[in-house]
Formats: structure tokens, sequence, C-alpha cells
């Protein structure tokens, strides 16, 4: 596989070059990292013609990422399917939706898995034996699972209240976990200090900027399914603000290269309500976020502090989109709505890009004749406890053919007669 | 000597080294401040231009972000610990 070696590190800020290192800020002015690329290079040595007879994964777009040259492809992340949808377009009174499913992402079921294989990259090139995270739970599950296949150790820090499936999810791949006593913030400020101290490779601390650019792939996945046009409005969810922010540098640098038609792309925010301070930055036109003490039951968004805060508020501002929240009652329809009309099952937070999606519409921000694409990131096997209380369970009956027409009887509200064939 | 400011790997560039300053400051405002006044070539780097704490800088009193606790205005008491940790984020920009 094709690998490209004109990237490095550029503070977004100053503009200082720093090479290739695991760190994620300037250490000149401690303004954030941004990997950089020689566009023009790009342009002679990848083409979408290229691209015909790889793998639909996102390792057919290895020369947009920042590959080691000697790097080898460990697994198949990626390349997930983007859902034409009929009912809930239907519903909805929208002509051309589509559902973006990393709920099936290979190897963990979020699109965590993308950032991941970037990050393990990376961390490969820079000797690491070690990796880890801080996380809400999808994080730490693609951490864990592709660090043993590619036989790293293991360690990752999560919230001590994390829902028990995604423990579950992380633990079975031989991983340390540590809980920490304390939100995602704290857990994420510790995880700072760590990579300060430690020589470990976390990959969403001092490998972030090499994690974050596995997002993109997303986006291209996006353009190439959409037969290598743009959408018209895309809706992701945000928790710190990263993904959203790299699906729009996806955006650009398809332009950028030509593989796509210059257009105006509305960048939608979906968050929870119990944790938005992205939405609410953009909502009252904040200069600054106002960070917030999360509640809700959409914990892989519980990010008070968001780190890509200010870049994600920028990317929906400048695009022209908007930022929406929903409640942790309109999270659990959206989640039903979902599995009900398409046949997909998500996480809390494909709930919430859904329930904000239903709101921007009802508030005429998506018009029915635009393309819209909604980013679901993650899969519902792994938050069930957020909604079991909404399917009790049944009384069992005998195995009798009267006794399931009792059934039918006493469910349907109407005779067993009625229902035969 | 009431007040403890640690001070982060990458910030020792611009304190000599040291991992942290102890201060005897009745508020956070004044504990940046003397952080700053005993190594000015880091006061650009936790202030901006307009005086405000840099927005990739989180600024954390014993376990609390200082934003929930009223901010730099917030009151000192002896023993504390200030904790000063560059923002993580991955930055978007083409």
């Amino acid at each position: 596989m094709c690998s490209n070696a004109s990237y490095e590190l550029r503070c977004r800020e100053c503009g200082k070059i720093w090479g290739n290192v695991s760190r994620s800020f300037c250490e000149d002015c401690f303004s954030p990292l941004e990997v950089a690329y020689d566009y023009a290079s790009l342009k002679k040595i990848v083409s979408r013609e290229k691209l015909v007879g790889r793998a639909f994964n996102m390792w057919r777009y290895s020369e947009l990422l920042p590959l080691p040259e000697d790097f080898g492809v460990p697994n198949a992340v990626g390349g997930t399917p983007l859902v034409a949808s009929h009912k809930l377009a239907c519903k909805w009174g929208l002509k051309n939706l589509y559902f973006k499913n990393d709920a099936v992402c290979f190897p963990s079921l979020s699109f965590k898995d993308r950032v991941v294989a970037t990050a393990l990259a990376a961390a490969r090139r820079f000797n690491f034996t070690t990796v880890g995270c801080s996380s809400t739970g999808n994080l730490a599950n693609a951490v864990a699972a592709q660090a043993a296949q590619q036989g790293f150790d293991a360690c990752v820090f999560i919230p001590a209240d994390l829902e028990p499936a995604k423990v579950l999810n992380t633990a079975v791949y031989g991983a340390r976990i540590v809980r920490i006593n304390g939100n995602y913030d704290r857990v994420n400020r510790l995880c700072a200090q760590v990579a300060d101290r430690f020589q470990w490779g976390l990959v969403n601390v001092n490998l972030r900027p090499y994690y974050s650019e596995g997002s993109k792939t997303h986006g291209y996945e996006i353009a190439e399914q959409l037969g290598w046009t743009l959408p018209d409005n895309i809706v992701v969810p945000m928790a710190g603000g990263s993904l959203i922010t790299k699906i729009a540098k996806a955006f650009r640098e398809l332009v950028t290269l030509g593989w796509v038609e210059p257009k105006p792309v509305k960048f939608f925010g979906a968050q929870a309500t119990g944790c938005s301070p992205i939405s609410d930055a953009v909502k009252r036109n904040l200069a600054r976020f106002e960070p917030q003490k999360p509640n809700t039951i959409a914990r892989s968004l519980a990010i008070g502090n968001p780190a890509d805060g200010p870049f994600a508020v920028n990317q929906i501002r400048d695009s022209g989109g908007w930022a929406e929240d929903v409640s942790d009652p309109e999270i659990v329809a959206a989640i039903k709505l979902l599995a009900e009309t398409e046949g997909i099952f998500t996480e809390t937070a494909g709930g919430v890009t859904t329930g904000v999606t239903q709101k921007l519409i009802a508030q005429g921000r998506i018009q029915p004749q635009e393309t819209t694409v909604v980013s679901i990131t993650g899969n519902g096997l792994k938050t069930t406890d957020a909604i079991v209380s909404e399917f009790p369970a049944t009384e069992a009956i005998a195995p009798r053919l009267e006794a399931f027409e009792a059934y039918l009887d006493a469910r349907l509200g109407t005779t067993a007669a009625s229902a035969k064939a | 000597m009431p007040v403890t400011i640690e001070i982060p790997t990458a910030f020792r560039r611009f304190t000599d080294g040291a991992p942290k300053l102890d201060c005897s400051a009745a508020t956070i405002a004044e504990a940046l401040d003397e952080l700053t006044s005993r190594f000015p070539d880091l006061g650009r780097h936790v202030r901006d231009d307009q005086g405000q704490i840099r927005q990739f800088l989180n600024v954390y009193l014993n376990e609390e972000d200082i934003r929930f606790l009223g901010g730099e205005s917030c009151s000192l008491k002896e023993g504390d610990r200030l904790l000063l940790v560059p923002s993580i984020a991955g930055g978007s920009e083409l």
C-alpha cells in the first residue's frame, strides 16, 4: 500500500514547523499542532483513478493520511455503508437523506476505529510499546482491540461510571483499564499529566494530531459514496469537537486535489442538551464556549470542556450551518425511530444526531431537495442500558397454538380467527 | 507560602526548569501575575493580547477547572494547588 511521506506537524497559530513528533501542541506558543501536507506533491502521486481496485476501507486513501513510508495495512478499518434513507426520508419530507453508518465500523463498531488506526501507525513510528487514551468508551474499545492485534500494551483511562458494556468491550481485549473517579474532563486532565510523565503513546493526547487525521476518512468515504460529490448538509455529533472539523478538512482536501467540484457544505453540530457547550456557544453567539458539567445518557458525547470546541464553533459558523441539542427522552425516541425506520441500531450519540436532524428540519434549516448526510458514529449494542426500560420483558406463553391465539386476542384486541391466513 | 503553582514540562523552558512555584497570592489572578512576573517569558503564553487566559490553556484549582469557580477572581487558601494544562486540541486548517 502506498503511503505519504510529505507531511509534518505545523502550529496552526504561529505556523512553526515541528517535523513529525509525538506532541499535540506547539512548545513556542502552546497552540494546537496540525498535520500539514504538500498537496502539490500529492496531486502528482495519487488520483481518483488510482483508487480503483483498492479495497473499500479507509486505507484506500492512504496517501492523504499521515502514515510512515514503511506502513503496512494491519486491518480493514472503515469502508462503512452510506445508507440511502427511504422511510425516514419520506416521514421527514426529504428527497435525499443518507446515514453514514459507522455503527458497523471494523473492528470495534464505532468511528473511533478510524482515528486509532492512524494513531497506532504513528505510535509504531515513534517506537512506543504502550498505547492508551482517555475515553468515554468507544475510543477505549478501539484502542484495546487494535492494540491487541498489533502487539501493543494498552492502558486506557475511563470515567468510573461508564456504561458496563463499554467497559466489558475494552476488558475483553486484555487492556489495562484505569477507572477514574470523575467525569471525562477530569480523566482527560490526568492523561495530559500522564503523557507529560510517561513515555507512552496516548492516542488522543500526545499522538492527537495523527489520531484526528483518521476522522477524515469518514468524509472521504461520504464523498466517494455520493459519486465524488459533496452533500449540501452534514449533521455530525460533537463531543470534543474534532470530527466535524476533520470532515470539513477532508472535503476541502478533495476540492484542493480536484477530486470533487467545489461546493458550499453546511455543517450542523449535534449535542445532547445535558452536555452542550458547543451548541450553546453557536446558539448564543458566544466568543468562547462555556464549559459544562455533563449530565446526559449520551456519555460518549459527555465532554464538558471540548478541546476542539473553538474550531467546531468556527467551522459551523463559517459554513452557514447551525448547532442544536436534544434532551435525553428525545435521544431515546430518536434511537427507536432510526431502528424502526432504517434498521440501524445506534448508540446514544446516533440518537443525538438523528434527533437533532429532525429538529433542524422542523426549523427549516435543512431543505427537502438538499442532499443531507447524518453521521452515525457508534453501535446501539454498546448502550443498551440507555433504552432497556423502553422494552420491558413480555410474558411467556405455553408452546401451544391455542395459547398463541389467546395471546393474539389479548395483544391485538382482535380475534385470533381474523389473524389467520 | 500558601499556594503552589504546578508547571507542566512544556512550560519549563520559560521557568529555568522549575516544576513549581510557591507563592502567597490571595486570588488566582494574583497567583498568575506572580508566576509571569517571576518568569516574564511565560507571560505571553498564559495571557492573550486582551489579558485573558489563553484559549488553549486550562487552569485548575485543586481538582476543579477555574471556570466553574468564578474564574480568576476566585480566592485562594493555604495549601491550594494551581495546575496549568495546555488544552489538547487537534484543530483543522487547510
